[in-house]
């Protein structure tokens, strides 16, 4: 007897949508052994990590809050990764997105008007795609690999937005501390949800993965990306530009990243401040990927890592466990999501050493 | 509807009991209280979280059974820390301490949602009646160390590792900059931005550089002891930040500045269990000792020794002020005349540099 | 040539080193086809474990060895998931550096505030003392001459040994590998282990000898530069180095430049200098003549499985 792994024909449509739901039941089990073993009650542990945050109205808002910004800029993302093109720099398109948005608000904060608010949202997606244009125009131009130029521009970014909240844009009244002035109620997205931080923005960006699905699978852009990325030869022989590719998407994940910047600004934040976003950018990558860079799946990604943090916070704050423990058990969960992949892919099997039937089986299949 | 709440209680009540039998200590004691403590950094930073959760680790150690604590490290400046706040108000903790400046507008939003539960927000500005706000005066032991400096330094150049401009740190640089200048009237002090509270490489790579630029104090507003010992493996001396970082620096400690939060924690926690808790801004200093100082190092000079002693009590009993005038910037323009003090209010918004300072 | 230039160059090779140890590694293991962004978790892996270590038993040799263990150890994890069960390898990496910013931490707990002396510096007798030379070339700690050596030892390596021409192989185009019966997840498990060694190297160096102290999340974005780095070299060892010695030179020249008040502009326009002076270099190579040798590995990123 031994252990043979195989490819399946077809992807099991079955596996594919249950294997999410083993990852998870895995990772109880694993996050189970790890709160004992570091002596915490790992039934309270579980409890506060995946149940208690999900128990309110509230709490489900705060998921979608959280979950927003990731699902908007893996969106994008997930069009430039099936395209080939690496643009891990979303968190510096993002920042651009909210220096543009919220610098256009701040220069419109004595105006009212029902305008203002479309206006920066404008702002907010034309500073992302500005930012990697940069990357865009150096590849497309030169083929100067964009996993540098993006990843760098990042730094930059962040060093930008810091010079102006700490230098022209400082809030006069604000003490000479790094903060702007905060926005007026013009520039503020509504909410949605009485009571709750969920504002318009959680609502666009679900749209936004929505109108994503649509563009990859029954528009012939969605289909030339998808050429681009798996057959470059056939790309270029059905005269389907490479260039285009790479700044379609470039340009689609930076400016929806801007958006995402934007809406944090706009959103819960409502001023402009040092650090805007704790990574989102970075963790956007794993849940493209999370989702098979597939929009829909992305939602359930992006909702599962929300869920991740802001269980992670309650279980400091309920249980008292430091954040390493909740940053080791939210490892373990990614690797066990990851890894679930595999299932949904290829099948074990246990047979006999060498098997004359199974071979030519096997030959004939190829 | 009805149902769900049953179970929930159910699995509440099981697993409380689980935990008791884990020999967890448990909130039965009626007049228990809660108190949240939000961090923006790791507790392991050894810099100023580090400084504040020995603040929490004192009001545990005063009460015992009588107070439970909890705190919540790593927040995000931004969203997160207002969905944390809440978490925490919302779970029975009656005081709440948030410890960095970009927590304020997230702590005035939670208590205005909160109104029975006392917020006390370190370094900001805005306060409500269930908001206090609280600050150290760590410019007072920046005149203290720019004493020591003044006498001991060779070259008269000081290297000042910076993280970002800020008016506390700004404050500083002046403080440490003026008392030097008291001693050497040509005094300067080097200034190099890492902008970074928290880089140890780059903190070391700074100090190095100063250093090469011919300064031989070394003092930093970072948190790393990363400069410390790049002075100690170079033969210049330094200053520990926010704790005794003499275990990294033996012979280059000349002293440290202590941030000691745990009195304000204490005498806050009394004030709810008195139910005299009421909302206040204060900015304490050496006088109210949440400025202290590491013991003296062996190699100080006597007469710097006896310098910083002088003005170390001289700021005690009021007669010294880190901030006398005449003052000049960077330009050489008078910012002070003579004979006057900066008020409180100048130097919570001060962003300009004296003379002798070089950034 | 003054001192003051001197000590400059030294403090420009000791900030380069962590960034060209890791790069080498993540060189190795991306010409193999496979990209492992989880650097900055390994680093943090090794410098915990190499400090923890030397503190526990005095030995740093013994914390070094250490070092390089754990993160060959997170190098596996790593391995198993995308080599074996196929998972993606840039988000598995993502991960990996979640799961090592905690596990670093956790591990680290009881070793805040505990100091250790630096590695002794290999003055190599006779030439440490001259002038100039002395200090820039034979008075550093021996991770530092590893690097160096590390780096002709790969490069070596890669271009004349069989196992390198494998690798390459492996990277190019592992179905032909495959078929002319070379074993590409086993070379792909070792080129993993391999840049997981070095990675866990790098956290030694700077929680041992650039900084011998611990302090969470104390690499501070270093193992992203690493990777960047890898890129900027279009994946070519000595130009890892010079990538490596470039970076590190500007970051200490712009702090030199506040030192002295040479620009009058924002502390933070000075710190985007190394960030846009590698966009600009890497532009320019890419934008010349040679620039068709420059290409990455056909197989980066690609999972393999092969077909029986």
């Amino acid at each position: 007897m031994s252990l043979k792994i195989e490819r399946r024909q077809e992807l099991d449509l079955r596996m594919f949508y249950m294997t999410p739901v083993l990852a998870v039941v895995l990772t109880v089990l694993a996050g189970f052994l790890l709160f004992m073993f570091m002596g915490y009650d790992p039934f309270l542990g579980i409890y506060y990590f995946f149940i208690s945050p999900l128990l309110s109205g509230y709490g489900l808002a705060e998921l979608g809050l959280k979950a927003s910004p990731l699902i908007l800029i893996a969106v994008g993302l997930a069009i430039g990764f099936r395209a080939n093109v690496w643009n891990i720099g979303a968190e510096g398109q993002l920042t651009m997105g909210a220096v543009a948005g919220g610098g256009l608000a701040l220069a419109l904060i004595d105006v009212q008007g029902f305008w203002v608010l479309p206006l920066i949202c404008i702002a907010g997606i034309l500073g992302g795609m500005a930012w990697a244009a940069i990357p865009a125009f150096l590849k497309a131009r030169w083929d100067v690999n964009e996993i540098l130029t993006s990843l760098m521009l990042t730094y930059v970014a962040t060093l930008f937005l810091s010079t102006l909240v700490f230098g022209p844009w400082k809030d006069p009244m604000g003490f000479n501390f790094p903060q702007s002035e905060m926005f007026s109620d013009s520039a503020i997205l509504p909410i949605v949800l009485e009571g709750t931080r969920l504002h318009l923005g959680v609502i666009v960006a679900l749209l936004v993965a929505v109108a994503g699905w649509v563009l990859m699978t029954r528009t012939i852009i969605g289909f030339q990306v998808r050429v681009v990325g798996q057959a470059p030869a056939a790309a270029a022989f059905a005269g389907f530009s490479r260039k285009r590719m790479i700044w379609l998407s470039l340009l689609t994940s930076g400016g929806l990243a801007g958006l995402a910047g934007l809406f944090e600004v706009a959103g819960p934040i409502g001023q402009l401040i040092p650090s805007i976003s704790p990574g989102y950018g970075f963790t956007a990558i794993i849940v493209a990927f999370l989702g098979r860079l597939h929009p829909i799946g992305i939602i359930g990604a992006g909702l599962i890592m929300a869920l991740s943090y802001i269980g992670g916070e309650n279980a400091q704050v309920e249980a008292g466990m430091p954040q390493a423990v909740t940053g080791l058990f939210q490892g373990l969960l990614l690797f066990f999501l990851l890894a679930s992949d595999f299932l949904a892919r290829y099948r074990i099997r246990f047979e006999a050493p060498t098997s004359r039937t199974t071979a030519r089986k096997e030959a004939s299949a190829q | 509807m009805s149902d769900f709440n049953f179970t929930r209680r159910t699995f509440l009540a099981t697993s409380s009991a689980a935990a008791l039998t884990m020999g967890a200590p448990m909130a039965f004691a009626a007049e228990q209280i809660k108190i949240g403590f939000v961090y923006v950094g790791p507790v392991g930073d050894h810099g100023w979280t580090h400084g504040h959760d020995l603040g929490r680790k004192a009001v545990e150690k005063k009460f015992g059974d009588k107070v439970k604590t909890t705190f919540v490290e790593n927040v995000a400046e931004g969203p997160d820390a207002e969905r944390v706040i809440r978490q925490l108000a919302s779970s029975g903790h009656q005081l709440i301490f948030t410890t960095s400046f970009g927590f304020m507008n997230p702590t005035l939003k939670v208590a205005k949602q909160f109104p029975n539960v006392k917020f006390e927000h370190a370094t900001g500005y805005k306060t409500a009646p269930n908001v206090s706000v609280y600050n150290a005066r760590f410019h007072q032991g920046r005149a203290v160390i720019g004493t020591i400096a003044g006498h001991m330094s060779k070259s008269g150049v000081a290297g000042y590792i910076a993280s970002f401009p800020i008016p506390e740190v700004v404050m500083g640089i002046n403080a440490f900059t003026l008392a030097a200048q008291k001693v050497n009237p040509t005094f300067k002090t080097k200034v190099v931005w890492v902008n970074s509270w928290y880089d140890p490489g780059k903190e070391s790579d700074a100090t190095k550089t100063l250093i090469d630029q011919g300064a031989d104090m070394i003092t930093q507003h970072t948190d790393s002891p990363a400069p410390l010992q790049v002075a100690e493996s170079r033969g210049v001396f330094g200053f520990g930040q926010a704790s005794d970082m003499k275990a990294y620096a033996p012979r280059a400690q000349l002293t440290s500045i202590l941030d000691d939060w745990s009195d304000y924690y204490i005498q806050r926690t009394q004030d709810v269990m008195d139910g005299t808790w009421k909302s206040q801004n204060v900015w304490y200093g050496m006088k109210e000792g949440m400025v202290k100082f590491a013991p003296d190092g062996d190699s100080i000079t006597d007469a710097a020794r006896d310098a910083a002693e002088k003005v170390r009590k001289g700021i005690l009993d009021g007669s010294m002020h880190a901030f006398t005038g005449p003052i000049k910037n960077q330009k050489g323009e008078e910012m002070l005349p003579a004979g006057q003090s900066l008020t409180d209010e100048q130097l919570a918004i001060m962003d300009w540099y004296v003379q002798g300072v070089q950034s | 040539m003054n001192e003051s230039f001197v000590l400059g160059l030294v403090t420009i090779i000791s900030a380069a080193t962590p960034l060209l140890l890791a790069a080498l590694g993540e060189l190795v293991v991306e010409r193999s086809g496979v990209l492992n962004l989880g650097v900055e978790g390994m680093m943090l892996a090794g410098a915990v474990t190499g400090f923890a270590v030397t503190v526990t038993t005095g030995s740093a040799t013994l914390g070094i060895v250490c070092a390089m263990a754990a993160g060959m150890a997170m190098a596996f994890t790593f391995g198993v998931l995308t080599l074996s069960l196929m998972a993606n390898q840039v988000a598995t990496g993502l991960a990996l550096t979640i799961f090592g910013i905690g596990l670093s931490s956790l591990v680290g707990a009881g070793f805040v505030g505990i100091a250790v002396d630096p590695l002794p510096k290999l003055n190599i007798p006779g030439v440490s003392t001259m002038p100039v030379i002395g200090p820039l070339l034979f008075s550093h700690d021996f991770l530092i001459y590893a690097s160096v050596a590390l780096t002709a030892g790969v490069a070596w390596f890669l271009k004349r040994s069989r196992g390198g021409m494998i690798l390459r192989a492996v990277g190019e185009s592992d179905e032909s590998a495959h078929s002319i019966g070379y074993d590409v997840i086993r070379v792909r498990y070792m080129a993993v282990l391999f840049g997981g060694l070095t990675s866990g190297l790098a956290g030694a160096f700077l929680s041992l000898s650039y900084t011998p102290l611990w302090i969470e999340n104390m690499t501070a974005g270093r193992g992203w530069i690493a990777l960047a780095l890898v890129v900027f070299a279009t994946w070519r060892p000595w130009w890892v180095l010079f990538g490596a010695y470039l970076f590190g030179g500007v970051t200490i020249l712009q702090l030199r430049a506040q030192a002295e008040g040479w620009f009058d502009v924002p502390s933070q326009v000075m710190s985007m200098l190394p960030y846009i002076a590698t966009i600009l270099v890497l532009t320019i190579i890419s934008a010349g003549p040679w620039r068709a040798r420059l290409k990455a590995p056909a197989c980066l990123g690609k999972p393999f499985r092969p077909a029986s």
